[in-house]
C-alpha cells in the first residue's frame, strides 16, 4: 500500500491542477494549477525510479551490495523542473501583460478576440 | 566523413547555434544582421533536401550522440541503446523537408516584414529556436527528447505569437496557446513516464520492440493521442487555432502550421511505430477518422462566416488538417488486412501528400495575408478591395494558393485530394462525399476573399496607392508558389520519389526498429 502512495499523490496533484486550469476564474490561479500539474508529473517520475531502501546512484561512492534508485527518472525530473520554470515564468509574464491591457485577471472578462 | 551521416544532428544544431550567435553579435555590435537567419536556414534547407533524398533512396539513417561513429547504436555487444539517438526514416526526413523549406521562406519573408518590430534580434533568435524545436521533434528517436523539443517549440512559438505585446489580442492568444501547449506537454510526459516505468527504456525503437498493449499502454496511448491531437489543432480542441494563427505575425503563422504538423507527425509516429506492432488498428483508425471528419466539417463551416482574413484562413487550416487525419486514419483502419494493399495504402499516400501540400499552400496563403496587412494595415475583408490593380504578384500568388487549397487542377491540392477521394470512397463512400463537400465550401469561401480583397475599384488610403511589397517578400512567396505549381504539374514524380517512400516508412514499424536494434 505504502509503495503506491506516491502515485496516488501524483495523480491527485495532476487532477487538482487540471481542475484549477478549467474552473478557476483567475489567471494567477490557472498558472498555479499548471504548476501543480508539473509537480504531480515530477513526483510521478521520481516515484517511478524509487526502490525501497535504495541509495543514491553514484557508482564510485556506493558501498557494495546495496541496490540503487534509478538515475534516469531523476535526470528526467531535473530537466522537467527547468522547463517548468521557463513555462511558469512565461505564463506569469503574459498574465502581467494581460492585466496591464484589460485591468482584470478574470479570463471571462478578457475577451478581446471574441468581438 | 560524409556530411549526410551527420545531417540529423546538424539540422537541429545549425539553427540552435545561429540563434545564440545572433544574440551574441547583437550584444557586441548592436547591429541586426537580418540575413544571418536566412543564410543559416538556407544552408539548413539544402541539408534537409539532400538528407531527405538520401533517406528516400537508401533507407533510414540514425545519429548516435557521443558514439565513435554516427550510426553505431549498439556498441560492442550491448543489447540496449544507451545513448541519445536521432533517427531519420522516410517520415522524419519528409517532415524535416517541410520544416526546413517553410522556415527558410519564413526567415526570408521576415527580413522585410518584421523590420518595424522593436527588439528585432529577439524575433530572429526565437524564429531560429522555433525551427530547431520543430526539426528536433521530427528527427528525434527518443521519447523524452520529443517532450523537450515539444517544449522548445511551444515556448518559442508562444513568445512569437504574442510578440506584438502592445496589442491586447496578441497577448491573449499567446496565453491561450501557452496553456494548451503546457497541458498537452505535461500529459505527454506522464505517458512517457508510464512507458518508462513499464519497459525501462526511452528509445522509441526499443520501446516499440517490447510493447505489449496492456491497460497501462492503452492509458499512455490515450494520453498521447489526446495531447498531440490537441496541439495539432484538430476538433474538439481547435479553439486556440484561429486566435493564435490570426494574431501571430504572418511568417510565424506559416511556421506555426509546420509546428502543428510536427505534432501531427508525433501522433502518426506513436500510433504507427511505437504501438505499430500491437495496436488494435480498427478502433484507433476510426477514432482518427472521426476526429478528421469533424475537423474538416466544423473548420470549413466556421471559416465561411469570418470577416478577418487570417482567422478565415486559420479555420481552413483546421479543416485541411482533417483531410490528413482522414487519409492516414483510413490507412490505419485497414492496416494489416488485404484492404490495406487495395486502397488503404493509397489513402495513406493521399494523407501524407496532403501534409506537404498543406504546408506549402497554407504557408503561401498566410504570407499573402501578411503582404496585404503590410500594405493596408487591416485584416478586415470589408475594408479591403481593388488590391489587384497595384499588388500584382501578391494577387497571382493568392490565386495559386486559393486554387490549390480548393483542390482545383493543375495545382497540388487537387492531386492529394483526388488520392484521398478515390481510396476513401472504397473504404466508406459517405466519408468521401463529406470530403468533397468540404472542398466545395472551401472554394466558395476563397472566392469570397478574392472578390472582396482583390477585385473592385482602386482604393486609396491617405492619398497613396497600395504598392507591391518589398522584393524579398515577393521572392519568399514565389518559392512556395513555384513549389505548389511543380507539385501540381508533376504529381507522379512527387508521389513516386517523395510520398511513396514516406508512406512505406510510416507503415513499416519493423524497419524503424531494426535500424537501431539490428535485425530481430
Amino acid at each position: 500500500m505504502n509503495s503506491y502512495l506516491a502515485y496516488f499523490t501524483a495523480l491527485l496533484l495532476i487532477i487538482m491542477g487540471i481542475y484549477a486550469v478549467i474552473f478557476k476564474r483567475n489567471l494567477i490561479k490557472i498558472v498555479i494549477g499548471v504548476s501543480l500539474m508539473e509537480s504531480g508529473v515530477n513526483l510521478f517520475l521520481v516515484a517511478l525510479g524509487y526502490r525501497q531502501g535504495g541509495i543514491a546512484p553514484i557508482y564510485t561512492m556506493a558501498p557494495r551490495g546495496h541496490q540503487m534508485v534509478l538515475p534516469t527518472p531523476q535526470a528526467l525530473t531535473l530537466t522537467s523542473i527547468v522547463i517548468g520554470l521557463a513555462t511558469t515564468a512565461l505564463m506569469l509574464t503574459l498574465s502581467i501583460l494581460l492585466y496591464k491591457h484589460y485591468k482584470t485577471l478574470d479570463p471571462t472578462k478578457i475577451r478581446g478576440l471574441m468581438k | 566523413m560524409n556530411i549526410i551521416d551527420h545531417a540529423p544532428a546538424l539540422l537541429v544544431a545549425i539553427p540552435l547555434f545561429t540563434a545564440f550567435l545572433y544574440q551574441f553579435i547583437y550584444y557586441i555590435t548592436h547591429k541586426n544582421i537580418r540575413y544571418l537567419a536566412t543564410v543559416a536556414l538556407g544552408i539548413n534547407w539544402i541539408l534537409g533536401i539532400s538528407m531527405a533524398f538520401h533517406v528516400f533512396s537508401s533507407g533510414p539513417i540514425s545519429y548516435v550522440f557521443g558514439a565513435s561513429s554516427p550510426g553505431l547504436s549498439l556498441p560492442s555487444g550491448y543489447h540496449f541503446p544507451i545513448r541519445i539517438i536521432f533517427e531519420a526514416d522516410g517520415m522524419s526526413a519528409f517532415m524535416a523537408l517541410i520544416g526546413t523549406t517553410v522556415s527558410f521562406v519564413g526567415a526570408l519573408y521576415s527580413e522585410s516584414f518584421a523590420k518595424r518590430y522593436s527588439e528585432l534580434s529577439k524575433y530572429f533568435s526565437l524564429l531560429l529556436l522555433l525551427t530547431a524545436g520543430l526539426l528536433g521533434m521530427v528527427l528525434t528517436g527518443d521519447l523524452f527528447n520529443f517532450f523537450v523539443f515539444f517544449e522548445i517549440t511551444s515556448l518559442a512559438s508562444v513568445t512569437l505569437a504574442a510578440y506584438r505585446t502592445y496589442r491586447k489580442e496578441s497577448v491573449e492568444a499567446g496565453f491561450k496557446y501557452m496553456l494548451i501547449s503546457t497541458v498537452s506537454s505535461l500529459l505527454i510526459l506522464v505517458a512517457v513516464g508510464i512507458l518508462y516505468g513499464e519497459y525501462g527504456a526511452l528509445n522509441i525503437a526499443k520501446v516499440a520492440s517490447m510493447i505489449q498493449y496492456t491497460l497501462l499502454d492503452k492509458v499512455a496511448l490515450a494520453l498521447f493521442v489526446t495531447s498531440l491531437a490537441m496541439k495539432a489543432g484538430s476538433v474538439p480542441m481547435h479553439f486556440w487555432t484561429p486566435d493564435t494563427y490570426g494574431e501571430a505575425p504572418a511568417p510565424i503563422t506559416a511556421m506555426l502550421v509546420s509546428a502543428s504538423q510536427a505534432s501531427l507527425y508525433g501522433l502518426f509516429r506513436v500510433v504507427f511505430t511505437l504501438y505499430g506492432l500491437k495496436i488494435s488498428t480498427l478502433t484507433v483508425g476510426w477514432i482518427i477518422i472521426i476526429l478528421g471528419v469533424l475537423s474538416m466539417f466544423i473548420g470549413v463551416t466556421m471559416a465561411i462566416i469570418q470577416k478577418d482574413i487570417k482567422r478565415l484562413m486559420a479555420y481552413h487550416a483546421i479543416s485541411q488538417t482533417g483531410y490528413m487525419l482522414l487519409g492516414v486514419g483510413v490507412g490505419l483502419a485497414t492496416f494489416g488486412t488485404d484492404a490495406f494493399l487495395k486502397y488503404g495504402f493509397t489513402a495513406m499516400k493521399g494523407g501524407i501528400y496532403h501534409i506537404i501540400n498543406h504546408a506549402f499552400y497554407k504557408g503561401l496563403l498566410f504570407l499573402t495575408a501578411g503582404a496585404i496587412f503590410y500594405r493596408t494595415k487591416t485584416r478586415n475583408l470589408n475594408e479591403m478591395g481593388g488590391l489587384a490593380h497595384t499588388m500584382k504578384y501578391t494577387t497571382i500568388f493568392f490565386m495559386i494558393g486559393a486554387a490549390a487549397i480548393a483542390g482545383l487542377p493543375p495545382f497540388n491540392g487537387f492531386a492529394s485530394k483526388l488520392l484521398i477521394y478515390e481510396s476513401v470512397f472504397k473504404f466508406n463512400p459517405v466519408l468521401s462525399i463529406i470530403a468533397m463537400m468540404v472542398s466545395i465550401l472551401t472554394l466558395a469561401s476563397f472566392v469570397k476573399v478574392f472578390y472582396s480583397a482583390f477585385l473592385g475599384p482602386k482604393r486609396i488610403k491617405d492619398g497613396k496607392e497600395f504598392k507591391e511589397v518589398p522584393p524579398n517578400m515577393v521572392i519568399a512567396m514565389g518559392i512556395l508558389a513555384l513549389l505548389i505549381v511543380i507539385f501540381g504539374i508533376f504529381p507522379g514524380f512527387v508521389i513516386n520519389n517523395i510520398v511513396e517512400p514516406t508512406a512505406r516508412a510510416l507503415s513499416s514499424p519493423l524497419l524503424y526498429i531494426s535500424t537501431i536494434l539490428g535485425k530481430m
